[in-house]
């Protein structure tokens, strides 16, 4: 009965935006995600509350969801931050951005092995970004402008 | 005016070619001749009983360098008597992290006892001759007549939260393997962490 109360009472505080929710997400599930949207422009952004150039970028990056938003556009950012600190850090910074869904923190065992499954030439530096679209993939470890991630995100349509 | 601008060119290229891929399994690695918090000299050539060093680049700072610094100490405790000693390298610049300064390189290390020498590489001239581009990153080397070579290169295990009791140890696999005048199974591995504040141009 207590956890229906709190379940309620959560529900709540999320409708009024109060409460920022961040999955955990495997790369199996975020692979199974990838294909199951074989019609969607997929840009996946991987941050870190502790990385700068990360969060100088992450406006545009919602920005340009913002702005593309009637296009098949899905932008899934997912922090590599430690779990200990989902609470600490991760969800107070993701308060003070301007979106609510897709937000995932990386829950996986080997950072040697999901950085290779993530992208085979990724030295595993932050920020990192991949576009998929259809089975395309392009894979980018750098910091974008706005004008950038545009360009890059007509290049893979 | 133009003058100017090719001068500045030239020398981003000439920085941005400071900056080479990390030195790679069986490449001789320079010796080393940085001051340490203790206000020594510290080199490479100092210690004529190692067999190796465990030569760690890290930092105060970066998250990374800090769930690792226990690990250091560790690694340091374990195998200095062994013949690998840790040498701890900061390669940061203090204009652009603050936080790295020597004055407070001088003052963690004090705090957590560090057993090792933690070396300031002033200029950064280190840093970019080894290509180190994260914190925490390793290069495991062996000693041999003409200098030193190169042996493994990478993290120092897989799992930076320490919360993985299996975790793979790959610095500790490659000094157990030294130890045994073997070859390290796996002798590269990605450098994960906060990469290395480069001086700013200009």
């Amino acid at each position: 009965m207590r956890t229906l109360l709190l379940v309620f009472f959560l529900l709540i505080f999320c409708r009024t935006a109060l409460c920022q929710t961040v999955n955990l997400i495997t790369i199996d599930q975020l692979n199974q995600r990838i294909s199951k949207g074989l019609d969607t422009t997929f840009v996946i952004n991987f941050w870190a509350t502790w990385c700068s150039p990360c969060k100088k970028e992450l406006p545009y990056f919602i920005q340009f969801e913002n702005d593309y938003k009637k296009d098949k556009l899905k932008l899934l950012l997912i922090s590599v931050d430690f779990k200990s600190v989902i609470n600490s850090s991760v969800i107070p910074y993701l308060k003070k951005i301007k979106k609510r869904d897709d937000l995932f923190l990386l829950d996986e065992k080997s950072e040697q092995e999901y950085i290779d499954r993530v992208d085979k030439n990724w030295s595993g530096a932050l920020p990192a970004t991949l576009f998929i679209k259809a089975g395309n993939r392009k894979f980018f470890e750098n910091d974008f402008t706005y004008l950038q991630l545009v360009t890059e995100y007509k290049n893979i349509q | 005016m133009k003058i100017y601008f090719a001068i500045a060119a030239s020398l981003l290229i000439l920085f941005a070619a400071a900056q080479q891929p990390p030195l790679t399994p069986g490449k001789v690695a320079p010796d080393i001749k940085l001051i340490s918090v203790s206000d020594k000299t510290i080199s490479l050539n100092d210690y004529p009983q190692a067999k190796g060093f465990i030569i760690v680049f890290t930092c105060n700072t970066c998250p990374y360098a800090k769930a690792y610094e226990q690990r250091i100490i560790e690694l340091n405790n374990h195998y200095a008597s062994l013949g690998f000693p840790v040498i701890a390298i900061n390669p940061n610049d203090p204009a652009v992290s603050p936080g790295d300064s020597f004055e407070k390189m001088k003052a963690l290390a004090k705090s957590r006892n560090y057993t090792f020498p933690y070396l300031f590489d002033e200029g950064q001239i280190v840093t970019a001759q080894y290509g180190a581009k994260n914190t925490p990153h390793v290069f495991v080397v062996t000693k041999n007549n003409s200098g030193y070579i190169v042996e493994y290169v990478g993290a120092i295990d897989n799992d930076t939260p320490d919360t993985n009791p299996d975790k793979t140890k790959y610095v500790e696999d490659a000094v157990n393997a030294l130890l045994q005048n073997n070859k390290p199974a796996v002798s590269s591995t990605k450098a994960i962490g906060c990469s290395v504040k480069w001086k700013r141009a200009g």
